[in-house]
């Protein structure tokens, strides 16, 4: 039995995911991406490809095996071949999260002899008018090719797209043009709203019945395909009543490392206040993880408030995410608002029922929609400052 | 839908999105692919490691009834790599 007032000591397991966000410089101008809006403050404080290959050798020890090599766009830096093959020799299983912009025969052949696992290959939407729009450049054809050299390169072809209430009406031909590239796995995983997607929010947040109506597309097509390509298809937690398990568990087994050497439990985290996350410059990946504060602030029970401390819920969904409760409670100790048994869960049913009306085309709102780019992120920061 | 037969002749590979290996942080052989890790503890792990692209299910289980002589051992390796395969972890080359 355990005694009464006793705290339970937390050791965590070491990290399985880690997630190297190497630089936040993309071609790309997503108006749902979730790195941080002033992540052009990160361009000068970049970590060397020794900085970044002892984070890889310091979390390996720890037991982390999935190595995700990210951004913004990873292949704006010339060393991921030096990182690729590094990290595979390590015994990672190395995945490349990239939009293909940049991704060159001869690059693609050096990540294979370098014993890359995966490319995942980002897709806007199947038109070619509107992955433009939405990405802010004329880059559809050029991802088309790409997604030829993965195949002949004997790649899984893994495509994610983000869906939103500007694309998701296009389920029919995002999976045509999935089967035409010879897809293996397709990830159909609607916008969540932190960062620039948190901004646009309301023009890419779907309604019910878009939902409702691309879950139905998505079903069909599966049964038509078989085994063939995989779907999964992910709606957005503001259409749920209990929160998602946000990475598991705060520093359960994701570690995510900013392009400035900032060590984060999720890519969001940067934005919480009142916490100081450690730098790799600093600190090594051992302390990192299981001494410095952040890591620990949220993990097991201790820091949660009501309903959250009492509920059955709490070792199955953490209480959510500490960002998205931040994000909008302004406390990121209250329980994630998307459950219904938080006080504030009004904010989303508010958000959601917008979404049922309807909201001028596309072509009409490119004006407001924000940018995600340099020039708006700089100017963020200066309002910020 | 039925399951898919594994023939007994054909050598056998690891699907091309895996990598296996000896994992000390779990002390296991895993399985690792896209996102994920999969445990072999065990004699899994030990019929995996046979898995080399050139041994056929047959083979694998005469070399393992050579290993451990006397042991009843067809239809638990059998058993597994049906599993296995089922699970689309391994493949038979043509």
């Amino acid at each position: 039995m355990e005694k009464i007032g006793s705290v339970p000591t937390i050791k965590p397991k070491g990290p399985l995911w880690v997630n190297a966000e190497i630089t936040y410089k993309c071609p790309l101008h997503c108006v749902f991406c979730y790195n941080p809006l002033d992540y052009a403050s990160t361009f000068k404080s970049e970590l060397s490809t020794d900085d970044w290959l002892k984070v890889f050798r310091q979390s390996r020890d720890l037991g982390a095996v999935q190595l995700g090599i990210s951004g913004g766009e990873p292949l704006m830096r010339d060393d991921v071949e030096i990182m690729v093959s590094e990290a595979s020799q390590m015994g990672y299983y190395v995945n490349l999260l990239t939009s293909g912009i940049g991704l060159t025969e001869k690059r693609i052949s050096a990540f294979k002899e370098g014993g890359l696992g995966q490319i995942q290959l980002s897709f806007q939407d199947s038109t070619k008018e509107l992955n433009d729009f939405l990405s802010s450049t004329k880059t559809f054809e050029l991802k088309s090719k790409v997604a030829k050299l993965i195949k002949e390169h004997d790649y899984p072809m893994v495509l994610n797209v983000v869906l939103h209430r500007l694309n998701i009406d296009h389920m029919d031909q995002i999976l045509e043009m999935a089967e035409a590239m010879g897809a293996d796995h397709v990830e159909l995983a609607n916008s969540q709203y932190y960062a620039w997607a948190l901004k646009n929010r309301s023009y890419l947040m779907p309604s019910e019945e878009q939902l409702r109506k691309a879950e139905e597309t998505t079903n069909r097509f599966r049964e038509k395909i078989g085994n063939k390509m995989k779907l999964y298809f992910i709606v957005p937690d503001y259409y749920a009543n209990r929160p998602k398990a946000c990475m598991n568990g705060w520093g359960s087994v994701f570690l995510n490392v900013a392009p400035d050497g900032l060590a984060l439990p999720c890519h969001e985290a940067r934005m919480l206040p009142g916490l100081t996350f450690p730098n790799v410059r600093d600190h090594d990946m051992e302390w990192i993880w299981n001494e410095s504060p952040a890591f620990n602030a949220y993990r097991g029970e201790s820091w949660m408030k009501e309903p959250c401390r009492s509920c059955d819920d709490r070792a199955k969904d953490f209480g959510g995410c500490r960002c998205q409760a931040f994000q909008l409670t302004g406390d990121a100790t209250n329980t994630d608002p998307v459950c219904d048994k938080s006080e504030h869960h009004h904010i989303i049913t508010e958000q959601v029922e917008l979404a049922q009306k309807p909201q001028p085309p596309a072509a009409d709102i490119k004006p407001i929609i924000f940018y995600r780019d340099d020039k708006n992120s700089k100017a963020l920061i200066a309002e910020n400052s | 839908m039925s399951d898919p037969i594994l023939v007994k002749d054909r050598p056998l590979s690891l699907q091309k999105q895996f990598r296996f290996q000896w994992e000390p942080a779990q002390e296991s052989y895993v399985l690792l692919y896209p996102e994920g890790l999969i445990k072999l503890p065990g004699s899994s792990g030990e019929i995996m490691k046979l898995i080399d692209g050139s041994k056929s299910v047959d083979e694998i289980i005469a070399y393992l009834e050579e290993q451990f002589p006397g042991v009843d051992l067809k239809n638990d390796v059998l058993d597994f790599l049906e599993h296995a395969y089922g699970k689309n972890w391994i493949c038979t080359n043509d």
